[in-house]
């Protein structure tokens, strides 16, 4: 494998020399986009898509059909309105009111504005309707182009168990039955799709509690609440494969995507190649995916996902019958735009490419970037308006797939994903720089977000030797998330940062312009002491600084700290003894306190003159409230039920409520044995994150 | 520059002590307030009173370590243990290092009654730190009879409150020095900023320094102001009531509107009170200050383009708005826990500084209503006397109605607003971002009360009223009033009236908001208006 980009240009010379060895050609690609979109424009696809769904992936579409020039339309509810992807589009259709089921899952609006439009196809993107065989059924009976598979195929892989049955039959290695005695099963929804309603249990009260919350979920969700409980393979790697089908019984495996780091059954990053495939199993893997893809006469981009244990066994899991969320790192890798090949697939056009075209050039990671707290569960969602916001396109090789912007709110109504972040390089080592670096640059306020995780994943020696498993996060972090564990170095870089971001501030608020009457006989200080605490730590800095350069002294150890400082920039690129690195300032307020983005995490930094530092000693410390009486919602979403009234009594453990947010029911549970003393929410509320829900005595 | 005062601590004394008072002739004015705790002096020290085989320069020398250490170490752990610092301290972390000048050293009280005689009960400084310093190079009087100095020389004036209260024993000589402060005060009104910080209880008579100031702020759980305590309170109506819940920095911040703002701790305030000296000129005859600034001046705001939600009966934050086109992001809100209808505060465009005032769609709609015009009120002319130029921000469905406020007196009140903004003659730029309906939006920095700028964005409505209300009013009993109300919102309920006539000068891309403010207040920097000669207006009070 090599790590070339195909340009459109190699496209080209691939499209009429298919064989020609292309690894010869080595192609430095500055380009952004890391896939190319070959329009030929005898090729006639559609005039009008209509796109339904929202964010990201509606945006990924629209930015394909505009290349191969086919107007949009966007759909839309009514606080969407003025989103990305609306605007992107050529038309906008309002289709109902914020809840899914009122607006994107709302089949009569959405086939109301393929007729007001005039749209001939219909992209669904993921998630929503994208594997709904009725919609599919609906658009066929009015003659608009489903760009997927048929019917019969989501029909068919749509199903947990039917899909097993047909993979058994077509040869594909399935996972052992789930019949007779387990010791850990999985529960299931069957009609479930990205983990959602996937729970393990190890024991029976986790069965029947895991039982209870996957059937709502499911009822609520996909409104069909059967379940599939299966033997759970403990340690697996999650990979899949991509394939590529036509009409015409063609089909293609665009190699693996890597998809093990998850939490709570959901992928967080993901990487193409894998590294723990040789070729062998590669083909093994892609040529069942075929398989399975041929025997249900699949047409259109799919993935086939399997279970791999440490022996190299594959075990197929099920078949999405969609564009993935991930699928950018498989386009980085072959060049090919999956959209652009769904769209001709749709139209009836056979596959351009054979196997042996399908290339691995380079190394791709893909981390999705959530609006969620990562040190709750691995991350739970969290809602805001963003503030601010700036991707790190202006790095090379980084690809950002987004459908929000500065000023966008992220709302308990959909999915809380802000960007996927793409990284490519020619080797796994390059791509994984360039995504640090990526997420040193990004900036974004006004969410809480998971870039802490994301950082410290890509950055664990366990992730860059590529050991890992879709156990990763537990057992890596078995006390939960805490993190970016500072070394003593790392301290020092920070509390010298801290402390030179002190002083410009300090001496840039005694900078007067056009005033007369500031004192003239201070001279400007050359020397500062001070005391910077940091986690509990307190350090004696002395700083004295020359130009833009800071010379800091922290507990006897001299870092020497440039930079620009400028003051109102949300980055803060600065050389620590000799080492570019990029921090963000996130506040500065005036008693001293600093919150600096370092290595991805946040830390609170406070800078204090020596005075200060000295008198501090005698300032009451504020008593912080007890919280183990006290339930607060730790993320805003809404009331499912409340399980207690005043005055019951409650064991320590015992579910007290359950909150349901960005379609995931998350049981909340008494701290201690109380009595209940008060309740302050009721099933059916909208509650945000940190309001009281119920107080024990 | 500024000055002040500081008060020494004076904890346990006799209740309430406090006012002091400067003995000797040559001084006329005592000075209230600060108390510090000064306090039993050392056995040996107490004795250099009497000495006078020393020299004069040995007696000063003597009298100036006394003075400095205030009441003595068992006074300064005494302060400390309460989580409170000394006068001195607070001195040092308000001003530049090394830039106090004390005067005062050697004032002590001249009361001779109860035992106050006594040397033990007296004390160099007599309870009271003042002189001048800088904060970040910019002259400050701290407290007391300097402010005539301050007043003269143009410096603003910060007092650090902590006294008990008169000194009882003093009788009716304290009361004329807290009459002497008062009436300083209200002489420097209007000519040189004025400042205080409660740093721990203030009551009686005392508490009226600090209302006459510009800013009061307190310290949370160590401070108090109140005119009477709750052992009178009880006395007196019966009720029982915590100090903390009669007079303490919440009550003050979030109810009374007594105070601006409240900070953790003594640090905490003294360090954002030099932060906030920066925003603020040096006395009338200056302009407002104008600092180094990082942040671009036509920086685009695009989160602004779709903050204003398409439903009109959909809050948004006015505080997003504001930081968004604040340099850095930075305001520093005033009474952010009162009247949360209106949010006024300073920040600053291009480095100068502003005065904002906005309504706040999310509290109670953004409406105006008695405390909300009085709190906007008085942060204007604040602004105005101060040379700071005003930018408003206007989402205003009306003023609040309803018997309560009726009876209020809104119209007395909403008048203080529509004055303060009519006789302003500073820069006056005013956004409507949504909703001008009604006599709010000709109070709210209209084009008609001398506006120099006034945009609207398109998502403005200027208006009489909102659609519904209109319709029914105009189209009273007729049935198609949905299709009235269209016809309204259509014709209305955009920028488009009001642009026509010259009610706003453009309509502006939400997102060029910062770039367009920053431009107008560089031309309008140099601005002459005056008004009519008179003694003074005569403001609905």
């Amino acid at each position: 494998m090599a790590a070339y980009m195909i340009t459109s240009t190699l496209r080209r010379v691939l499209l009429v020399a298919k064989h020609a060895s292309f690894q010869s050609r080595c192609c430095v690609a500055s380009s952004r986009v890391q896939y190319s979109t070959v329009y030929d424009s005898n090729e006639k696809t559609f005039d009008k898509i209509l796109i339904a769904n929202r964010g990201e992936i509606a945006c990924r579409v629209m930015k394909t059909c505009k290349k191969m020039g086919i107007k949009t339309v966007a759909v839309h509810s009514d606080v969407d309105a003025s989103a990305v992807h609306v605007k992107m589009a050529d038309e906008a259709v309002c289709v109902g009111p914020a809840p899914t089921n009122k607006s994107y899952l709302n089949m009569d609006a959405i086939m109301d504005a393929i007729r007001k439009t005039g749209s001939q196809a219909v992209h669904p993107g993921y998630g929503f309707l994208s594997e709904n065989k009725e919609f599919a059924k609906r658009l066929a009976a009015e003659d608009v182009v489903f760009i997927g598979p048929d019917t019969h195929a989501i029909h068919a892989m749509g199903d947990k168990i039917e899909s097993k049955l047909l993979a058994k039959a077509a040869n594909v290695n399935v996972i052992p039955g789930f019949d007779g005695v387990v010791e850990a099963t999985r529960v299931i929804l069957c009609s479930g799709g990205g983990g959602k309603g996937m729970r393990i249990a190890w024991n029976d009260d986790e069965t029947r509690e895991g039982f209870r919350l996957s059937s709502q979920e499911a009822a609520s969700s996909f409104g069909d609440d059967r379940l599939l409980i299966e033997k759970f393979v403990d340690n697996p790697r999650h990979i899949e494969i991509q394939v590529l089908a036509d009409k015409h019984g063609n089909a293609l495996w665009l190699n693996e995507r890597e998809c093990s780091i998850q939490r709570r059954n959901q992928k967080v990053v993901e990487e193409a190649p894998s590294t723990f495939l040789d070729p062998e199993t590669r083909r093994a893997m892609g040529e069942q995916a075929v398989q399975l893809a041929k025997a249900v006469q699949y047409s259109s981009a799919g993935t086939v996902e399997f279970l791999v244990d440490s022996n190299k066994n594959f075990y197929f899991l099920e078949m999405n019958t969609r564009l993935q969320v991930e699928h950018p790192i498989t386009e980085c890798i072959t060049g090919l735009d999956l959209v652009q090949q769904m769209i001709r697939v749709a139209k009836g056009f056979p596959l351009l490419h054979k196997q042996e075209d399908i290339p691995i050039n380079g190394w791709a990671i893909e981390s999705r970037v959530y609006a969620e707290d990562p040190y709750k569960s691995f991350g739970l969602p969290s809602i805001g308006r963003l503030s601010q916001y700036q991707e790190p396109i202006h790095l090379p090789k980084v690809r950002v797939d987004s459908g929000i912007q500065e000023g966008s709110d992220i709302s308990i109504y959909y999915d809380p994903m802000i960007s996927k972040l793409v990284t490519y390089g020619a080797t796994r080592a390059e791509a994984l720089q360039r995504m640090e670096a990526a997420l040193d640059n990004y900036v974004i306020r006004g969410v809480t977000h998971n870039i802490p995780l994301l950082r410290e994943i890509i950055t664990h020696p366990r992730f860059i030797s590529g050991d890992i498993t879709t156990n990763f996060l537990p057992e890596e972090y078995p006390e939960g998330f805490k993190g970016h564990q500072l070394t003593s170095e790392g301290r020092r870089e920070l509390v010298a940062t801290a402390a030179a971001l002190y002083v410009s501030a300090q001496l840039r608020s005694q900078r007067f312009l056009g005033n007369l009457r500031v004192s003239t006989t201070p001279q400007e200080q050359r020397q500062w002491e001070l005391c910077v605490e940091l986690e509990k730590g307190s350090h004696t800095v002395a700083v004295s600084r020359s130009g833009s350069t800071f010379t800091v002294e922290v507990d006897g150890v001299t870092v020497e700290v440039s930079g620009e400082w400028n003051l109102a920039s949300a980055l803060l690129p600065v050389t620590i003894n000799r080492t570019p690195r990029v921090l963000q300032c996130l506040s500065r307020d005036a008693g001293g306190d600093i919150t600096l983005q370092y290595l991805g995490t946040q830390f609170k930094v406070r800078v204090l003159s020596q005075l200060v530092s000295t008198l501090s000693a005698h300032m009451p410390e504020k008593v912080p409230e007890d919280t183990s009486s006290i339930l607060r919602s730790p993320m805003p979403g809404s009331v499912v039920a409340v399980s207690v009234k005043p005055g019951d009594v409650v064991a320590e453990g015992q579910e007290i409520c359950v909150i349901e947010a960005m379609k995931m029911q998350n049981s909340l549970i008494a701290a201690k044995a109380a009595k209940v003393k008060s309740v302050h929410c009721k099933a059916g509320e909208t509650v945000g994150e940190g309001d009281l829900l119920v107080q024990l005595e | 520059m500024a000055a002040f005062a500081v008060a020494r601590s004076r904890c346990v004394l006799l209740s309430g002590l406090k006012a002091y008072f400067k003995t000797f002739g040559q001084v006329k004015h005592g000075v209230a307030s600060a108390a510090v705790a000064q306090s039993e002096v050392q056995e040996q020290s107490r004795r250099w009173y009497s000495v006078s085989h020393l020299s004069v320069q040995e007696r000063i020398d003597r009298k100036r370590n006394a003075a400095l250490i205030g009441g003595g170490q068992k006074r300064i752990d005494a302060q400390h243990k309460r989580g409170k610092l000394t006068a001195r301290e607070r001195v040092e972390l308000l001003l530049d290092k090394d830039s106090f000048v004390e005067c005062d050293m050697f004032v002590e009280h001249r009361c001779s009654d109860f035992g106050m005689e006594e040397d033990h009960n007296k004390f160099a400084g007599d309870s009271v730190v003042t002189g001048q310093g800088r904060i970040n190079g910019r002259l400050v009087y701290v407290f007391s009879q300097i402010m005539d100095q301050a007043m003269m020389v143009g410096a603003p004036v910060i007092g650090l409150n902590d006294s008990g209260g008169a000194r009882i024993q003093e009788g009716v000589e304290s009361l004329a020095g807290y009459a002497d402060i008062f009436l300083r005060n209200v002489m420097a009104s209007g000519v040189v900023p004025q400042i205080s910080l409660i740093m721990g209880p203030c009551a009686g008579g005392a508490v009226y320094s600090p209302a006459l100031t510009d800013f009061t702020f307190m310290v949370k759980d160590t401070s108090y102001l109140f005119i009477t305590g709750p052992d009178v309170v009880k006395s007196v109506t019966n009720e029982d009531v915590t100090q903390e819940e009669l007079g303490g920095a919440k009550t003050h911040t979030a109810v009374s509107g007594v105070a601006h703002r409240a900070f953790e701790n003594d640090i905490d305030a003294l360090l954002n009170l030099r932060n906030f000296f920066n925003f603020l000129p040096l006395s009338n005859q200056d302009p407002a200050p104008v600092t180094e600034c990082h942040d671009p001046s036509d920086r685009l705001v695009p989160g602004l383009d779709t903050i204003v939600p398409f439903e009109t009966t959909k809050a948004y934050d006015m505080l997003d708005i504001i930081q968004g086109i604040a340099d850095e992001r930075e305001f520093f809100e005033i009474m952010p826990n009162y009247a949360k209808n209106i949010v006024v505060g300073f920040a600053r465009m291009n480095g100068r500084t502003v005065g904002i005032v906005g309504n706040q769609p999310k509290v109670a709609s953004g409406c105006l209503d008695i405390n909300s015009s009085v709190k906007g009120a008085r942060f204007v002319r604040f602004c105005d006397a101060f040379n700071i130029p005003i930018l408003t921000f206007v989402d205003v469905p009306g003023f609040l109605p309803g018997t309560s406020q009726e009876y209020g007196g809104i119209i007395r009140h909403g008048a203080k607003l529509l004055f303060a903004f009519a006789e302003a003659t500073v820069p006056k730029i005013t956004i409507i971002t949504r909703k001008a309906y009604g006599g709010a939006y000709d109070v709210m920095s209209s084009k008609h009360l001398r506006g120099d700028v006034n945009y609207a964005w398109p998502s403005a409505e200027v208006a009489v009223m909102g659609a519904k209300g209109a319709v029914q009013i105009i189209f009273r009993g007729k049935s198609n009033q949905a299709e009235q109300e269209a016809e309204y919102v259509e014709k209305f309920a955009n920028p488009f009236p009001a642009a026509v006539r010259g009610f706003v000068d453009d309509i502006i891309v939400p997102s060029t908001t910062r770039k367009r403010i920053c431009r107008d207040l560089e031309v309008l920097a140099s601005k002459k208006q005056t008004n009519p000669w008179k003694k003074h207006a005569n403001i609905p009070l």
